[in-house]
């Protein structure tokens, strides 16, 4: 089932589906969206980092002509103690209803106070600032290992430390402790020959997706809502929207746009329950927007993080003992992927002895979301130094050490579990052969660095129904947005079951009405758990294509065989029909024919990724210019290599802003002194040079066409690789990210001395 | 029987044991059999009749999504971690 | 506050609207007519999800209001292709697989289109630095030079 060149859809490059709409500007993306009688929203956020709403005075705004709706917190339900499931965790509802608009306190800058809906969005964005906020300002706390001290400002009163169902007592900014443990470390490092222990400190840094949030509702007088959004799960939007506002999921409709970029950012909601309350209040239609300083302000971006990381290993190159102490900052509300990072920072290595503590801690920043391999980049810049510099003391070539002890099938991970066949050391064969990695790199200042990471992936659900259209082309509902091009892979999966041609199938991604429950986009689980959806819904297809071909042909079931898309009559060899004959015949035969599959499929493999970077330091700047880069990963199968290895690309440049440039830069009053596209700087293609790709192919013996998850592990090597490549080029290991110029020239500075 | 892993931060409550082996056919029957052994556990992995909010159980290799139902079989190694989601 | 009467080119079309000296081209453009094409990154001139030919020059509409192209000439994405077909460029763009989400794509487009008219065999450097007033998050705009670059072939 996983040989390859035995595809004829998979593993070929058609042009997307969606790809006219997109190269004409006519897709319709969530701030596209135009109604008759739309009226416009807008935000008020608080300017301070910390403080209790002493009240809120809305009658001036209210009276602004043109102005049809203000809401503010009191307008959301109590949402008592509860804990909603939301398919990617579990989340206190308290703690997204208080976000979406604040009760009696805020907890950032930027945190949602209230919003207005009017005829014009001027008009909204001057009724804001007639909006009265009595605030009392409070201390902030705004660094992870500040807010762990006895002492610091507390969030929340009833906030107390939690330890696998053991709670602490007293109210603290620690919402979670979780540990792992693996042998006996502490005696295997008192025994340890080679032993390299250092501390490492990551700033907040955001998703930053080119479309900013939106979210349209329509709340009709009978009490049913339609809502357009950009997100990545319109199941779980519409969820979210119903727990929060204390609706019947039946009577929320949520239909899913076209989506500019989420990267795990838009999962969460934060416009659509203001959306729908300012349309119940109104009476029309109303379109809330955020701009790119609210983005950065008041989503979800990923922590900033103090990890120490100490790994010990035998004169022969062996690992025998690594620790990890991870705390990790989850802004306003807990749940930070700390659980995550601490599963993720030693998982590409086999290691006997192993000891993870990870701590959840509330500070005065946004709440925290997903960000591509949530908690696993910021745990694996600091592995990856620590093994760089064991090499160094070994003298042991990087990748040779990978080879020898790289996690494999069979290999037993800090957190427990037993890998089944997984391709770390693939990965690292493939670098090891490389010619970049043996090309030579003359001049000054230049050095080469590798790095590996790894992410689980996920499976969980997602439908699909096909319907065969009589010229032979298949029609394809499925529930999972579109961030990169899944609708064409999974069209290309259900093309391949059938036998018909990628371009014969017309994939539509469905509103909750439209399709069965779908999880969310995300954990790189679409490709791998929708197309299996779609090869369920492909088979249903065939079964009932052989029964309606053995009626016509007045033979058994049995009898007919279904192959590359021709069905043929045993008994009778000279009886055959191609799909799309038989396609031609199906309304006058008993109609046409529909395949449904619903699935929640086991058997996710895992992905590892080997990066190489070659980098150019200048010694006065500081300044890091990425000369060659190569990403290397295995994916299981690919299922349409140019988005595979587009997903590689893009992660991997992502990584790289991460590593050189992109943080979160905070005044001591806690307010964001770069919330601008010019200032939170993002890679440009003139900061790049063209990112090769190698796609590694150890199938995953759970899918029917190997496929393993791709788009979130390339984000994890870059930050390791790039410091790594930074030291062999100017003699400094950096430990704090991002490794900006000032902060690499400071160091090279620091090091002539 | 299946090898239960313990995790560490409730190794205490198993007078230190990282790996039991408990009769059971499904992680239901598991957690009682683990209960009447070690009092006290039940409460730290479950609320009510659910696996806590935010704890997920793995058997063998792969996250079992039916949480408590989720067969065993003999020789499974089972493993209670952190629910973990994704971005992308 | 009352609008002003603007006749323009959009597109190859006489045009007329109506519109508040505060909007911008780009408000202009999708709310008043429809346009929705090009899209909001920013607001402020650092993203490049917004650019459309103002006179044949590249320019971010978020930066130019919607009074000042009274009696000038303005190309969106949706005048890039005729209705011969696509414009070679969007067709390198689907072929070279050159976009993941989408969303920059029409500012990338209007941009190279930009670069192209002026230097019809722009080398690899000369797009990547043409380029880096456009932001893309997604694809790490390696199958975007490339296509460009198949382009201007």
């Amino acid at each position: 089932m996983t040989k390859t060149s035995e595809y004829r859809v998979i593993g070929t490059r058609p042009i997307r589906h969606d790809g006219v709409d997109k190269v004409t500007g006519r897709a319709v993306y969530g701030a596209d969206v135009q109604l008759a009688g739309l009226l416009h929203g807008r935000v008020l956020r608080s300017p301070h980092a910390h403080a209790r709403i002493r009240g809120i005075n809305i009658k001036r705004a209210l009276a602004l002509p043109g102005v049809e709706a203000v809401v503010t917190g009191a307008d959301m339900p109590d949402a008592g103690d509860r804990v909603a499931e939301l398919g990617e965790g579990a989340i206190v509802l308290r703690h997204l209803s208080h976000n979406t608009l604040a009760k009696d306190k805020v907890l950032y800058k930027g945190h949602a106070v209230a919003a207005v809906a009017a005829a014009n969005p001027h008009v909204a964005e001057e009724a804001l600032g007639m909006i009265e906020v009595d605030y009392e300002p409070l201390p902030p706390v705004m660094d992870v290992q500040a807010a762990m001290r006895a002492g610091a400002p507390l969030l929340h009163d009833d906030l107390i430390t939690e330890s696998l169902g053991k709670t602490s007592g007293k109210p603290s900014n620690i919402a979670k402790h979780f540990q792992f443990k693996l042998g006996d470390a502490e005696k295997a490092f008192a025994l340890a020959e080679v032993v390299i222990e250092h501390e490492f400190h990551t700033a907040t840094v955001h998703q930053g997706y080119i479309e900013p949030h939106s979210a349209t509702a329509m709340y009709n007088p009978d009490g049913n809502v339609t809502i357009w959004t950009s997100t990545q799960g319109a199941f779980t939007a519409r969820q979210q929207v119903a727990e929060l506002l204390a609706l019947p999921i039946s009577k929320i409709k949520v239909v899913p746009t076209e989506i500019g970029g989420g990267f795990g950012g838009k999962i969460r909601v934060y416009l659509e329950p203001v959306a729908v309350l300012l349309s119940r209040k109104s009476g029309r239609p109303v379109k809330v927007l955020m701009n790119r300083a609210d983005v950065f302000e008041a989503t979800g971006p990923t922590p900033g993080s103090f990890i120490r990381v100490k790994m010990a290993a035998d004169k022969s190159g062996r690992l025998t003992a690594a620790q990890a102490y991870l705390a990790y900052e989850a802004g306003a509300y807990p749940g930070s992927p700390v659980g995550a990072g601490a599963m993720c920072v030693f998982a590409c290595y086999d290691i006997p002895h192993v000891a993870v503590d990870g701590y959840d801690v509330v500070v005065n920043k946004p709440a925290t979301s997903a960000y591509r391999a949530p908690g696993a980049t910021n745990a694996a810049f600091a592995v990856e130094t620590v093994v760089d510099e064991l090499c160094e003391k070994l003298k042991i070539d990087p990748l040779d050490f990978r080879a020898k002890n790289g996690a494999r099938e069979g290999t037993r991970r800090a957190d427990g579990p037993v890998y089944p066949r997984i391709g770390m050391i693939e990965t690292v064969e493939a670098a090891r052969q490389h010619p970049h990695y043996h090309a030579p790199l003359g001049g000054a200042h230049r050095g080469r660095g590798v790095a590996s990471g790894f992410w689980f992936n996920i499976g969980l659900k997602s439908s699909a129904t096909a319907s065969v259209n009589a010229d032979g082309t298949v029609n394809l509902v499925e529930g999972s947005t579109d961030i990169g091009g899944t609708r064409t892979s999974i069209a290309m999966q259900l093309a391949e079951t059938l036998g018909i041609a990628a371009e014969d199938v017309h994939p539509v991604v469905g509103d909750t009405e439209m399709v069965g429950y779908s999880d969310v986009t995300g954990g790189s689980r679409v490709t791998f758990a929708t197309g299996w959806a779609a090869y369920e819904a492909a088979q249903d297809i065939k079964r009932q294509m052989i029964d309606r071909a053995a009626q016509i042909w007045s033979a058994k079931p049995e009898d007919v065989t279904y192959n590359a898309g021709l069905l043929q009559c045993q008994t009778d060899p000279k009886k055959k029909l191609t799909f799309k004959e038989l396609a031609a015949q199906l309304h006058a035969t008993g109609g046409t024919i529909v395949g449904r599959a619903s699935v929640d499929p086991p058997g996710v493999g895992g992905a590892f990724a080997t990066h190489v970077v070659d980098v150019e330091v200048d010694p006065d700047t500081g300044k890091v210019t990425i000369l060659r880069y190569t990403a290397i990963q295995d994916v299981g199968k690919a299922v349409h290599p140019s988005y595979v290895e587009g997903q590689m690309q893009g992660g991997a440049v992502q990584g790289i802003g991460w590593a050189l440039n992109e943080e979160y830069v905070y005044n001591d009053k806690g307010v964001m002194t770069n919330a601008s596209f010019l200032d939170y700087r993002m890679p440009t293609c003139l900061d790049l040079p063209m990112i090769d790709t190698v796609i590694v192919e150890v199938a995953n013996p759970g899918h029917p066409y190997g496929v393993r998850g791709v788009g979130e592990v390339p984000i994890v090597p870059p930050p390791g690789a790039i410091a790594n490549a930074i030291y062999h080029a100017a003699g400094v290991r950096l430990r704090q990210l991002p490794m900006s110029p000032p902060r690499v020239a400071k160091a090279i500075l620091a090091a002539a001395k | 029987m299946a090898k239960v892993w313990i995790p560490s931060l409730l190794q205490d409550l198993t007078d230190g044991n990282q790996v039991v082996t408990v009769p059971g056919s499904t992680v239901a029957e598991i957690v009682t059999k683990l209960e009447q052994l070690y009092p006290g556990i039940r409460g730290r992995l479950c609320e009510g009749e659910d696996l806590r909010h935010g704890i997920a159980v793995a058997i063998d290799t792969q996250i079992a999504r039916s949480g408590l139902m989720a067969s065993v079989a003999e020789s499974s190694e089972v493993h209670f971690l952190p629910a973990i989601g994704g971005g992308q | 506050m009352s609008k002003v009467h603007i006749q323009a080119k959009i597109n190859g079309k006489d045009t007329e609207l109506l519109c508040e000296p505060r909007q911008s081209l780009l408000e202009v453009l999708r709310d008043e007519l429809r346009l929705t094409g090009s899209k909001e990154g920013c607001n402020n001139g650092n993203c490049g999800a917004c650019n459309v030919l103002l006179d044949g020059r590249l320019v971010n509409s978020c930066l130019v209001l919607g009074v000042e192209v009274k009696g000038h000439s303005v190309t969106t994405i949706e005048g890039i292709a005729g209705p011969e077909g696509l414009h070679p460029i969007q067709q390198k763009f689907l072929e070279q697989a050159a976009l993941q989400c989408g969303i920059c794509t029409p500012g990338f487009i209007v941009a190279a289109k930009a670069l192209l008219d002026r230097k019809p065999k722009a080398t690899e450097q000369e797009i990547r630095h043409w380029l880096a007033g456009n932001l893309c998050r997604c694809t790490g705009y390696d199958k975007i030079v490339r296509a460009v670059l198949e382009a201007a072939r």
